[in-house]
This record gives structure tokens, sequence and C-alpha cells, in this order.
């Protein structure tokens, strides 16, 4: 693991925005699987739980301009860069109030506004064009980064390869956020990826490259810094790889026979959000009283969320001849 | 009249590149060799653009055909006007997921709220003993694919006028580019603008067949006119332009004048353009035509090497004369 201990140590207010964010995150998360398990939403969910403290504490770095181009587990890293909840409750349910007017769903949420630029379904096509968001941030000589998110299985696709090393090649202001969660879809990291760790096939693109405790908010915080430090002046690419564990199988109702149940119980035991709830009470960060009014201030926006994007319309046959080019095709 | 200037396909295209960075900060270049150290391109389209604009706005990429359309893409998305160049058109493979998944589909899949307004030019057409993987004709791929502009021309004021348009449009455009077309010199207007995507030109007015073709295929009908003029056969020529969206009106309007059609191109038959094209002819003039609408294309095959095996892979203008007569009984 990288010691990047000399970054500056997250204020006390930090630490308890990214708990914030993750806590937002994980209740998000659980509200959609009640829903669907209900069988209240139809929809291909890809549940990231676990992984809450990678994009929390990078999202905590990042001003509103920055952009990210994230994957179809990434509706996490959307709701940690503080993408407002009603939209995208009313895209994930297919109403024309979504953020894409209900013509993405889950796996495409886009919201420029909050920084969201493209959310790919396929495996590694992130990275590519978080590379051109980049590009134009460098072109506008702006302090502007770009995100690229992806997993452990995405560094094995071609486009991965391409895009460190144009990336180096430009200096681009990117960073290659690699959430490793020991799972491709369902094969192990090892029966797929050559090297024990990721972070070390940076060192052939000519970046710096870091493995880092993901689940670790403060190593993940002084990760991040160094890496977003390091684009904002100029100085190019990073790649991170995040250590992690996705408590659920690849997409939700999926029997995940292919993870042991010793390992799942053993890393949800040693679940990331309380064990940082408890850290943050224990150094005196922040008082029960208001972990409890945090709590219930995002549940309340869920709740409102959800019945903002269930009771939204859905879009009209029309919308098939729109958004298609920018000028509408005839009927 | 403007004054007119002769120049090929290349200096059309490069002329258009230089009038469009001027005119517009955020129109960028990207690709494989193209800054005036590599030599302006493969086939010098883009020389002198790097000298003029700077490396910030014309910029030679590694091998990567993917990393080339991403980061075009996202540059797209952030409000600038990329010029990508994948070098021949069989490269657009190694890019699909990004060309056909991503550049084609964001503003739909976004809602309207993103848009990628970038141009991916590509040079292709058998006749130069490339053989399958340097030399075959896609654009039936790219015009099924909702999202995306796909331009063909044929002779130098369309490359310019043309291209201006692509670069002008504020959609994904693939614009095809052909080696039998480019070396071809033609008159310009010294002022030529843009030209509408979306409309054919109709080349040659007639009333006993209508031929429709485009990129080189057109040139190959040109050279068959004269001898079905001898055999006493009006054929009006439509160069179609743009494959998608094609120009239905033109198309049906001279379809219903002559009754008779035949749609010829490069690419492989099966499945092509001229099946589109057939098909809406059929659906929407059956009982007017005189003959069954005809298809001209490449064989169900791979472009071949041997010389005499590509000569048979391409459609000749002969063969366009014969399948003309045929139709006229």
């Amino acid at each position: 693991m990288a010691d990047l201990s000399n970054s500056p140590a997250p204020s006390a207010d930090t630490l308890v925005d990214i708990y914030r964010r993750m806590l937002r995150i994980e209740r998000n998360d659980d509200a959609i699987r009640k829903t669907v398990r209900l069988g209240r939403l139809t929809m291909p969910y890809y549940s990231a739980r676990g992984q809450e403290v990678i994009p929390s504490a990078i999202s905590a770095l990042l001003e509103k301009d920055d952009q990210i181009c994230t994957i179809y587990r990434g509706i996490q890293d959307m709701v940690a860069k503080d993408m407002p909840l009603r939209p995208l409750w009313a895209e994930i349910a297919g109403r024309i109030d979504g953020t894409c007017k209900g013509k993405g769903g889950p796996m495409h949420l886009t919201h420029p506004e909050s920084g969201v630029m493209v959310t790919t379904g396929v495996v590694g096509s992130s990275m590519p064009i978080a590379n051109g968001l980049a590009w134009a941030a460098k072109l506008d000589g702006s302090k502007r980064v770009a995100i690229a998110y992806f997993g452990d299985g995405a560094s094995n696709i071609g486009a991965f390869h391409e895009s460190l090393n144009l990336a180096s090649v430009w200096k681009l202001p990117v960073i290659f956020v690699c959430a490793n969660n020991g799972f491709a879809e369902h094969t192990r990291y090892e029966n797929a990826t050559s090297v024990d760790q990721i972070s070390k096939r940076a060192a052939g693109y000519g970046m710096p490259g870091y493995t880092v405790d993901g689940n670790d908010p403060e190593a993940m915080y002084a990760a991040a810094q160094t890496a977003i430090t390091r684009a904002r002046d100029g100085e190019g690419p990073t790649l991170l790889e995040c250590i992690t564990y996705r408590f659920m199988g690849h997409v939700l109702g999926d029997d995940d026979f292919y993870m042991t149940k010793e390992e799942k119980a053993a890393a949800m035991a040693d679940d990331p959000l309380p064990k940082f709830r408890a850290k943050l009470v224990e150094q005196g960060h922040v008082s029960e009283e208001q972990l409890a009014k945090l709590q219930a201030d995002i549940e309340a926006e869920i709740l409102d969320a959800q019945e903002f994007g269930m009771a939204s319309p859905y879009p009209s046959a029309d919308e098939l001849r729109r958004d298609i080019f920018a000028e509408e095709i005839p009927a | 009249m403007s004054e007119m200037v002769k120049m090929n396909g290349l200096q059309a295209i490069n002329a258009a590149m230089f009038e469009a960075m001027e005119a517009d900060p955020k129109v960028l270049v990207l690709g494989e060799d193209i800054a005036d150290r590599e030599g302006g391109g493969v086939t010098g389209t883009m020389r002198g653009l790097s000298t003029k604009f700077g490396d910030h706005r014309v910029c030679t990429t590694p091998i990567s055909e993917q990393a080339i359309i991403g980061a075009a893409i996202g540059a797209a998305i952030n409000g600038y006007k990329p010029v990508a160049e994948i070098m021949l058109m069989n490269f657009t493979t190694v890019a699909m997921d990004m060309i056909f998944n991503h550049a084609a589909k964001l503003r739909f899949m976004s809602g309207g709220q993103t848009s990628v307004p970038m141009v991916i030019r590509t040079l292709t057409g058998a006749g130069w003993q490339t053989a399958g993987q340097h030399a075959d004709h896609l654009e039936g791929w790219f015009a099924h694919a909702a999202g995306i502009k796909v331009v063909c021309p044929s002779n130098p004021a369309d490359y310019k006028g043309l291209l201006l348009s692509c670069i002008q449009d504020p959609d994904p455009c693939l614009f095809v580019e052909t080696g039998g077309t480019l070396f071809v010199p033609g008159e310009v207007a010294v002022d030529q603008g843009p030209i509408p995507l979306g409309k054919a030109r109709i080349v040659q007015e007639g009333t006993d067949v209508t031929i429709i073709s485009y990129s080189t295929m057109m040139l190959r009908c040109q050279m068959a006119l004269a001898g079905i003029a001898e055999a006493g056969i009006s054929a009006e020529l439509i160069d179609l332009r743009t494959i998608s969206p094609w120009d239905r009106e033109t198309v049906l309007a001279s379809a219903a004048k002559t009754g008779r059609v035949v749609i010829a191109h490069e690419a492989v038959r099966n499945f092509g353009p001229g099946a589109e094209i057939a098909a809406t002819i059929n659906e929407e003039l059956f009982g007017q035509l005189k003959a069954p609408v005809r298809r001209l294309g490449g064989p169900y095959s791979p472009v071949p090497f041997s010389k005499p095996l590509e000569d048979a892979f391409l459609v000749s203008p002969e063969t366009v004369v014969a399948t003309v007569k045929a139709l006229m009984g």
C-alpha cells in the first residue's frame, strides 16, 4: 500500500463531509435495492455496497465543475459528487423528469450541472472519454480535472492501455480511479489479471501508480489529494488502484456463488461505513446527535426523491424521435 | 458566378480545414501522423495546419483508435469541435465501441443534455491492391446507428462544402474519403461554402432511368453515361452525397418520374445502403415502377489482393451500362 502520509491531513469537517457522502450513497443504495426487490421498479442494478469510501474521499477534493466519467456501477460516484436525487430517482424509474428523460436509465445517468458527464455500460469505456474531458480542461486553460472511474476488470481491456498511454503523452489532468473489488463480474482477480497490483501497470505508461486501501477514508483522501494536485498543477495523470470489496454480486439478483461465504462475511464485518462512523465519534469530530440528524436529513431527501421520481410521468413515444440529432426526426 | 479554381479532393479538404480552423477556435484536429512533423496525415490533407494553428489544436496521436475517438468525444461534450482522423475505414472497427455506443448515442442517452459535435474523417476504397483490411466501404454499418450522419463526397467541391457542413453540424458526422475520388481534379468555387447535409445532387437529368450512386462508384457511373446515351437511353444520375440521413425526396421524385432505378455502390451488395433505398422505393412507388429496382455492389466477399480479382470485385462502368440496358428491356 502506498504511503502518502506527506499529504496534508483532512480537517475534522472534511472527515465528516466524507462520511456524509458515504452515508448518502449507502442509504440511497439501500433504498434502490429495497424498491427493486419489492417489485416497484424494474431495472438492471449494480450495487457498489462496500465501496463507498472511494468516491466519497475523492469528491471531498473536487470542485463542482470538475468532471467525472463513470460506469454502470457508478451511481455512488454521482451521489458522492452531490448530484441531486430527485432527477436520479426519476431517471432510474424511466420517467420524463429523469436526468436523461428516462432514455438512459440506471447505467447511463448524466448530469453535467454536477459534473457527471458520461456514464457508460461498457467495461473500460469511461477512460478514453475522460481523457477528452481532461483535454478540454487543458485547452480551456482551466484547473479542472477529470476522473475516470472503472473496476479491476476494466484494466484488462484495450481501452485502459490506450487511454493511459495517451493521457501520459499529452500530460492530461485526469485521474484513473480503479476500484479493485476483487471480481471482474464473476471472475476472480487472479484468474484474469497478469499482475498482483494494477498500479504496477502505471509504470508502463510513465505515470505514478498507487495501490491504496480503498476502504480507509484517510488513506484514500491522501492518495486522491496527491493525484488531483498533480493534475491541477499540469503535471499529468495518475493511476489509483483502490482496494475494496463488493458486498453484493455483480448484478442485483445474481446468486454470487463465485464469492465464498467466509470472505464475504469477513468483508461485511469490516464494513467501512460503521467503522468510520465509530472513529469519528471516538475522536470527537462529531456527536451522536449530529450524526442522527445527518442520517434523518439524508433519509428524508431520499424519500422525497423516491416519491418525486415514481410520481413523474413516463416519456411519450415522441421522445424516440427527439435527441437523435439536434433537430427532431420527422414523424 | 464566382471565380472557379481547379483543385483535387485533398486540396479541397485542406482548404476546408484551414477555413474552419480560422473561423472557429473551437475546431481541433487529432489523428495519427497529422502534424506537419509527421507529414500532415497519410494523404497530406492536414498539411500546414499544425504549423499555422499550433500543436495544441492539431495533435498527432498514438496509434490508438479508441483513445482518439474517446478524446474527441470528451472534448466535443465540452464544446469543442474535434475533427478526428481514422486513417482507414477498416480501422474504425477498432474504435467501434466509442463511435457506435458513445459518439452516436450520447445525445439521446443523456436526454439531450450532452452532444457530440465531432467529425470522423476516414479513407477507403478498393483499386489499390490493399486487400481485405484496408479498402472496405462500411458506410452501411454507420448508417444503421441512429445518431451519426454519414457523408460520402465524390468530387472536390463536395469535399470542401460537405466537410465544412460536417464541422459546423451539432452532431457526429462520419466523412468518408475515397482513394478513387481524392486525386481527381475538379472546379471549385473560390468562395465554396457549406453544402447542406442530407441533400442529393442531380448530376444529369433524364427521363428513362434513375441511377443513384456516391463516392468512387459515382465516377464509374459518370463513365457509363456515354454508353447509356449511345443506346438511346435518357438517364438521370443522382449523387446521394449523404448516406444517412439520405435524401428520400429527391430519390423518390426521380424514381416516380423514370419508373426505373439502378442503385450502384462499391460497398458489398448484401445489406448495403442500396437495399434500404430499394426497399423504400418499392414501399412508396410500387405501382408506378416499370421494372424492379436493381442493385449493383461488391460481391459477398472480402476485397481481394490479386489485380484480376480486385477488378472483378468492383462494379465497372460496363456493368452499369449493361444493367441499365437490361432494365429498359
